[in-house]
């Protein structure tokens, strides 16, 4: 397990209000947990409300375990960088690993009927549901950045589709 | 996660409380089910009062256990949401697959 401060780091998100966090972690799923506290830490010190804050430790979670799992394969010579930022009523979250990528358009939809009882594919569709954005690109290592934002007291989509 | 394991009648009742995630919960999960299927257990109530998470990994061993119990021609259900984890079924549409009991009473005589 690592947790260390990396101001070197290529391409953070600049650090320009007071709340801002940068990991870099082993590949490992117990360190999900060490994200997970960085993160609760940061959004009780912003004073986010209950409902905010867990969305986003879910989003987190689901972000790092798939670094951890399909980026960096679970080797934990490789690392996870991730990023928080607070600003302007939102919060940002990088979460870069140095895998192979992948490509998008190959992820199916895990409420198609047809994928609904498959074990696994629901990561993203996570990410997806419980954040305002969330978008992918390939670091300059050729791994995969996923950057997500979500907007404080934004409804979840589990919300919207009780009404 | 903590589990408690009891068994009513023919239907053994998992307790479980915690975080159901990657790694861990997910794996513990699987061990209690395939451990109630080979003590001839095929008729499973999962009390999910006591979790406070369920990630991605932790949904889909879920999954993965439906489809086990229901080929052990079983059944498993589930008893007990807080609010959260039925706000994930939602989503996920996995409240379409999985029978969801509000009570014991009411979860023991859904196997009648």
């Amino acid at each position: 397990m690592r947790a260390r401060s990396d101001p070197s780091h290529p391409t953070p998100i600049p650090a320009d209000g007071p709340l801002h966090a940068h990991l870099v972690l082993s590949s490992r799923f117990e360190n999900i947990e060490i994200a997970e506290r960085a993160l609760i830490d940061l959004c009780e010190d912003a004073g986010f409300s209950g409902d905010d804050s867990y969305w986003i430790v879910t989003a987190l979670r689901e972000a790092t375990a798939n670094a951890i799992r399909h980026g960096n394969k679970q080797d934990p010579e490789k690392t996870v960088i991730i990023d928080f930022r607070v600003h302007s009523g939102e919060v940002r979250i990088r979460v870069e690993d140095q895998g192979e990528g992948f490509d998008l358009d190959t992820v199916p939809d895990p409420t198609d009927p047809g994928y609904l009882l498959r074990p696994s594919g629901r990561g993203i569709f996570y990410m997806r549901q419980f954040m305002t954005r969330v978008e992918f690109s390939r670091a300059p290592g050729g791994g995969t950045v996923v950057e997500m934002t979500r907007r404080l007291g934004a409804e979840t989509r589990s919300s919207i589709n009780e009404e | 996660m903590k589990s408690e394991i009891r068994d009513v009648d023919d239907v053994r009742i998992i307790e479980l409380s915690g975080k159901i995630t990657i790694g861990s919960g997910d794996v513990k999960l699987r061990e209690l089910v395939d451990g109630s299927l080979e003590e001839g257990q095929n008729n499973i109530l999962i009390d999910l009062a006591g979790v406070t998470a369920i990630d991605s990994s932790g949904i889909g061993e879920m999954v993965a256990c439906y489809t086990t119990v229901t080929k052990r021609g079983g059944q498993l259900k589930l008893l007990r949401l807080s609010p959260k984890i039925n706000d994930i079924l939602h989503v996920t549409q996995l409240i379409t697959v999985f029978d969801v009991l509000d009570n014991v009473q009411e979860g023991l005589a859904a196997f009648k």
